[in-house]
């Protein structure tokens, strides 16, 4: 399965960036999944869980404001809060 | 001609002295690793944001666009956010940023144009307030921040977008040093209003013929967005200066240092001259006094 380039970029510095199966994003008008290969588009987003998925490795961050950009070469999700969830 | 003791608080003085800049350079080479590293952390999300906008901006053009981003279609009334440090001691750090901020303004005056200053550190109302005093609009002082996030810029931008919003200022120019390195800070004018969105933040995104989505739509991103560029803007100016000017300390106290170590050693060599000349001039003094009896 090919894979999505996936960036997650908070204010003060990168905290994930790297090729990953699926990400799962609370945009302000509905959660989505974004896999390899979306259509290119962009939203702001709302508080809430980005859950990672590679393989079976899976992680979350919990996010406060920001938005998310789809392009062709993957997401990048600026974050003006965020931290990794235990 | 200074006595023996003279010299000899002297020379103690400039002891005391190099020790106090040495201590001081050594602080700010710690300072700066870290600053450095958040300076530099900093500037993924900036670069991310500025490109974001670009490729919005591309979109959206005309009548529709936001204020934040087309301008007032004036340039009367300027507003110069002025961003050095709160503190000196760091060679020429705040001089040339204010120097910078002092030409724009002066030549922006020459045009007639109104002028607006914001002063973000205590050194640059310093100098500023000599030259400009009735110009200032407000002066945030940031010495008491010990860590620079969004909140700490936030107010700033605030002021910025609320001035603009009102309708009392057309154009808004920051003015800060840009950290190339420890040896090489630049002080740099950056225009937060209107948005410029030309500058080469990154080849443009191939879209391969499909369409951008938006949700909500394109003018309501850009509207929520343009507002955070500006504090993001900010925020990655204060980094930076932050990195410049622990920099700019390290090699001035690193200068002061080395001045105290040469002085320490000319009024050593001269103190010891003039103890030798002493100890001679005694010795004449007895030998003449035995042969005179």
């Amino acid at each position: 399965m090919a894979k999505l380039h996936f960036s997650l970029v908070a204010p003060e510095r990168e905290l994930f960036s790297g090729e990953v199966d699926q990400v799962d994003a609370p945009g302000t008008e509905g959660d989505f999944g974004v896999l390899a290969g979306h259509a290119p588009f962009m939203t702001t987003l709302k508080e809430g869980q980005v859950t990672v998925y590679d393989g079976q490795a899976r992680r979350t961050f919990s996010i406060h404001g920001g938005f998310a950009d789809v392009t062709p070469e993957g997401l990048t999700i600026l974050a003006e809060h965020a931290v990794e969830a235990v | 001609m200074a006595s023996l003791k003279e010299m000899r608080n002297r020379i103690a003085s400039v002891k005391a002295t190099q020790k106090i800049t040495k201590a001081m350079q050594m602080v700010a080479a710690a300072k700066l690793r870290r600053s450095q590293e958040a300076a530099e952390s900093a500037r993924p999300y900036a670069q991310r944001m500025a490109a974001v906008i670009a490729n919005l901006a591309a979109g959206v053009s005309g009548d529709g666009a936001p204020k934040l981003l087309a301008g007032t279609g004036r340039d009367d009334r300027h507003l110069i956010v002025v961003a050095a440090a709160d503190r000196g001691l760091a060679g020429g750090f705040n001089s040339s940023i204010v120097r910078a901020a002092r030409e724009r303004i002066a030549s922006l005056q020459a045009a007639g144009k109104d002028v607006k200053i914001i002063c973000v550190g205590k050194k640059s109302r310093d100098q500023l307030r000599r030259l400009y005093a009735d110009k200032i609009v407000e002066t945030f002082d940031l010495s008491a921040e010990r860590h620079l996030t969004l909140a700490v810029a936030q107010p700033i931008a605030d002021l910025i977008t609320s001035l603009y919003e009102g309708g009392e200022v057309d154009v808004v120019t920051l003015f800060y040093s840009r950290y190339k390195s420890v040896i090489s800070q630049i002080p740099t004018a950056k225009q937060l209003i209107p948005a410029q969105v030309d500058d080469a933040s990154g080849p443009k995104i191939d879209l391969k013929g499909a369409v951008y989505e938006y949700e909500p739509s394109e003018e309501a991103i850009l509207e929520t967005l343009l507002p955070r560029n500006i504090t993001v803007q900010i925020l990655s100016a204060l980094l930076e200066n932050m990195a410049g000017f622990y920099a700019s300390q390290m090699s001035a106290m690193d200068n002061a240092t080395r001045n105290a170590g040469d002085m320490i050693n000319r009024y050593t060599l001269e103190y010891n001259r003039s103890r030798q000349a002493q100890i001679t001039k005694e010795l004449i003094e007895i030998i003449s006094g035995a042969e005179a009896i």
